[in-house]
């Protein structure tokens, strides 16, 4: 008889899950969704205080897929950016989870995207990246690689969108890439994520498996498993627990996260520090030139505000203030009407 | 009765004993950007002090400085505040229009003017002209040298407050009220004004028959734009997140909430708000911010004019499917496509009746007055949770960014309306829930919040087709059931909007309908026929969809005239659609020039499709 095991909040593992999934078999996708089952689990978050969001295509069909003690809302196509500001805005105790393709975030709803990020709208965004249309059955969206061929299309002519390059333009502070072949990467990444403040861009390259799984595709399960460079090893040791650090000095970088979590990015072939900026623009645009998936955190600034207190917002949702709080008083409109004569 | 006899009508009072009292249309003629509004909100304001019933309407261009601008006041003994067609009395601070604004006037009527213009220009020998020396006396006030545009045009408010006896006490409480009590300000200003009163009482003889007394018709009242009243009953409605995109004629009603919001809903605890206002990049992420938080259980509304709500439509669909409350002002201006961004218009109602592709049916208020603006301010949100749906209210130019009399708004009489929403302890003792499941048999589901504690609360809101219990399904009978039951909904919600103010008037053949601002000018034209022996029915529409009163009051006219200002004639397609039957008596009055409606065009129309 298997064992159930109870996180910090006595949820077993299964109380994170969502309704069956009805993406292809194989599909990167589903590979997230557990990750982000895994996350939450074990970082012991309530599933009533997360909120999940996406917009249209097979990625924004997920949400479905995990998380099922969580209201969720499934937007419109390029268009979950808004509906989360909205969302996040009117209850700011909530933590917003949203998941979005290469079509949904770079093509239509590149505008919604930019702009959340000028906000720092605090949000978990995940852009399941595969270069293709999938429930449209196989056309190029923004990200697909220059020269790609596809059956049904032909070849690609323009250059790709690079999500992580236009959230690093567009002053957003947590910017990372994984490759949903890499669950334990992706996972470590989505509780780092999670533990931030304002917008979290999770590119996760999650190759289309009836689409756009040919081997030259850089969001090929190919391609990626034979060019995936990732920077860190990362482990997030969230705040309740004492934090072992088992790489020895001088290896580990630290990072502590918002809600006084720590961030241990265990540093591979390289010297990289997520906090320096041009660092960042420097290895995005290396990976860039030399057709690699640099994985892992490549910037992070914890020193910007996020949107609700910017906007200086109370604490209480605003769905459980009561007439008191919402309502002025008769005196106070009298005083205005005395105004206008 | 010919319509030469109605015109003679208006002219009748105007001219007995050769003085005209209290009774005409003043015209001042500027430029766009030359600061004249402080001018003129100072003339009507004080009109307004001295009990005059008063109206000001602004025809402006869509430009920001340079294009001609005309704002009109009309000052009416007997109560009207529609548009006018013809004007007494020109204030002339725009060569560039200056003929054809003398075209325009009344015979005998009066002409204001800088000495300055060619005298050549002045051609008509019926009228009455007053120049004004205004460089000598801006010269004189000596004011800084960027002011000094703007203060010449003190130098008229001074001229025609003598000319016509309008009390210089009340054009200095209108600048204190303008200045918002700036002393310094007020100063400079009134310094002008009373030195150009005292040249006119000098130099100037008074030569025309119209002239302003002191009444007592505006005790009690307030003088405001329908958007500051759109926003202050949203503010008293308990709004609590509004995101906008800037668009004339709408800007102004979300700036209102940007300057009440933060005096009237800061807790007083921790200093922080209990609202949250975005100007977001495009309408389509406004609506889009407004239902997320809608959905997450804020008071959350957008405002804008025709364009934005075309981006609006996808996005309305989804709020009308997933069924989640919002508000949407629509400030409507004349479309289609960019149209003319500073005239007014009815035109939007057939494209919001519907917006949205599939089966989409939208609820509309017709509010026809600030204190309405005011009143459907509030009440939208108690509707928008109660039916779980957007409610669209559409005001237009004219009424959002006009001056007009009204009654001080009235302090919400209700309790607030949240609708029907389930909390964990709710869910507790019923034991089940689904989102879209019809347990009243009215139509409206139960919903709950995001961040309810209970394990039955958490739904998946969605676009796409969906069970009672929001999973997505493509069930020939979940999706008509779920059709069936929106339209159970919508039929029911008749009865909670706005009921139609009706006016029947026994034994009348013809009725009239009318929504929104073209209520004073069938008013006053009422009244004109009814003098004339000639009595019609009045029915005001507020809400869509109809009432059964709407039906009913087309059943007891032998034929109706619906009377709007778009070209399609779109109230009254909405009209013929939803009763057939009646179809062939539902009459079209319809015009649309980007101007406010005038009684004159409704008595000669009226009277030329009777045959009178």
């Amino acid at each position: 008889m298997a064992t159930t095991t109870l996180n910090l909040i006595g949820l077993d593992k299964a109380d994170y899950k969502g309704r069956p999934t009805t993406l292809c078999q194989g599909c990167g996708h589903n590979s997230i969704s557990s990750q982000i089952i895994a996350a939450c689990y074990d970082l012991s978050l309530d599933p009533a205080k997360i909120i999940k969001l996406s917009g249209i295509g097979c990625s924004s069909k997920s949400p479905a897929y995990f998380l099922g003690r969580s209201h969720g809302f499934n937007s419109l196509h390029g268009r979950m950016p808004s509906v989360a500001t909205g969302a996040v805005i009117a209850n700011r105790n909530l933590k917003a989870i949203g998941v979005s393709g290469d079509g949904d975030t770079a093509s239509i709803g590149i505008g919604q995207f930019i702009h959340l990020l000028r906000r720092n709208v605090p949000m978990v965004y995940i852009v399941e990246n595969n270069g293709v249309y999938g429930l449209t059955k196989g056309q190029f969206s923004a990200t697909a690689d220059k020269g790609q061929v596809l059956k049904k299309i032909g070849r690609n002519p323009f250059m790709p969108v690079d999500v992580c390059l236009e959230a690093f333009v567009a002053n957003c502070g947590f910017i990372a890439r994984s490759f949903a072949g890499d669950p334990r990467q992706v996972r470590e990444l989505i509780k780092a994520a999670l533990s931030y403040e304002g917008t979290a861009v999770l590119d996760i390259i999650s190759p289309c498996v009836t689409f756009n799984n040919r081997d030259e595709s850089t969001k090929s399960y190919v391609w990626g498993r034979g060019h995936e460079e990732p920077l860190h090893d990362v482990t997030l040791i969230p705040k309740r627990e004492e934090i072992e650090v088992d790489y020895a000095p001088g290896e580990v970088t630290e990072v502590k996260m918002h809600d006084g979590s720590i961030l241990m990015l265990k540093k591979l072939d390289r010297d990289y520090d997520p906090i320096d900026r041009l660092a960042a623009l420097t290895l995005l645009h290396q990976a860039h030139v030399d057709q690699l998936l640099v994985t892992g955190l490549i910037y992070l600034n914890r020193d910007q505000e996020p949107l609700p207190d910017v906007q200086g917002m109370v604490d209480t949702p605003l769905g459980g203030l009561q007439e008191a709080d919402l309502r002025p008083s008769k005196e106070s409109l009298a005083e205005i009407m005395a105004s206008f004569s | 009765m010919s319509s030469h006899d109605i015109a003679a009508l208006e002219a009748e009072a105007r001219i007995a004993g050769g003085e005209v009292v209290n009774d005409f249309s003043m015209v001042v003629a500027t430029v766009n950007g030359s600061g004249s509004q402080t001018s003129n909100l100072a003339i009507i304001r004080a009109l307004f002090r001295m009990g005059l019933p008063v109206s000001g309407k602004n025809l402006f261009p869509s430009n920001i400085q340079g294009l001609p601008t005309w704002f009109t006041i009309r000052v009416s003994s007997e109560g009207f505040v529609a548009r006018r067609d013809t004007t007494e009395i020109l204030v002339a601070m725009n060569p560039a229009t200056l003929v054809e604004d003398l075209q325009g006037l009344a015979s005998n009527g009066v002409c204001f003017y800088p000495d300055d213009f060619e005298p050549g220009l002045l051609g008509r020998s019926d009228i009455t002209y007053y120049p004004m020396p205004i460089q000598r006396l801006v010269r004189e006030a000596s004011p800084p040298k960027e002011l000094r545009d703007y203060i010449a045009n003190m130098v008229y408010v001074g001229v025609v407050a003598r000319t016509l006896g309008i009390e210089l006490e009340e054009i200095r409480q209108a600048l204190d009220t303008h200045f918002q009590g700036k002393a310094k300000a007020v100063a400079m200003n009134m310094n002008v004004v009373e030195a150009a009163a005292a040249w006119a009482e000098t130099n100037l003889t008074k030569s025309d028959p119209y002239s302003v007394r002191r009444e007592k018709q505006t005790e009690g009242l307030i003088l405001v734009d329908g958007n500051t009243a759109a926003a202050l009953g949203a503010i008293y409605g308990g709004v609590s997140f509004a995101a906008w995109y800037p668009i004339t004629p709408a800007s102004s009603l979300a700036e209102a909430l940007e300057d009440y919001l933060p005096r009237l809903r800061t807790d007083p605890e921790t200093g922080k708000a209990t609202y949250s206002i975005i100007q977001a990049e495009d309408e389509l992420a406004a609506i889009g911010m407004a239902i997320g938080a809608g959905w997450a259980g804020a008071r959350a509304m957008t405002s804008t004019s025709g364009p934005g709500i075309s981006l609006m439509a996808e996005f309305s669909g989804l709020a009308f499917f997933a069924e989640v409350p919002i508000v949407i002002w629509d400030i409507q201006r004349m479309g289609p496509s960019t149209g003319l961004p500073t005239r007014t218009s009815q035109g939007d109602i057939m494209f919001i009746r519907f917006l949205g592709h599939g089966d989409t049916r939208q609820v509309m208020l017709l509010p026809g007055s600030p204190a309405e603006c005011f009143e459907f301010g509030w009440r939208g949100f108690d509707l928008a949770e109660r039916l779980q749906t957007p409610v669209y209210i559409l005001s237009d130019l004219d009424l959002g960014m006009n001056l007009w009399m009204s009654e001080p708004f009235s302090f919400p009489h209700e309790p607030m309306d949240r609708g029907k929403i389930l909390t964990a302890e709710d869910l507790e003792r019923v034991g089940s829930f689904a989102r879209y499941r019809d347990v009243d048999g009215d139509g409206i589901p139960y919903r709950t919040l995001p961040g309810n504690e209970h394990p039955l609360s958490p739904y998946f809101a969605r676009g796409t087709g969906h069970s009672e219990e929001a999973v997505y399904s493509e069930r020939p009978d979940d999706w008509e059931n779920n059709m069936e039951r929106l339209m159970r909904k919508h039929v029911n919600a008749r009865e909670l909007l706005p009921m139609p103010i009706v006016d029947k008037v026994e034994g009348a053949e013809i009725g009239l309908i009318g929504f929104g601002t073209t209520d004073p000018a069938i008013q006053e034209a009422r009244q004109r026929l009814s003098a004339r022996g000639i009595s019609m029915s009045y029915m005001r529409i507020r809400a869509v969809p109809f009432a059964d009163d709407i039906g009913r009051f087309i059943d007891q006219h032998d034929r109706v005239y619906m009377i709007e200002m778009n070209t399609d004639g779109q109230m009254r397609q909405l009209l013929q659609i939803e009763y057939p039957d009646m179809a062939t008596r539902i009459r079209s009055l319809r015009r649309n020039n980007g101007l406010p409606l005038t009684a004159r065009w409704i008595t000669d129309n009226l009277l030329a499709a009777e045959e009178i």
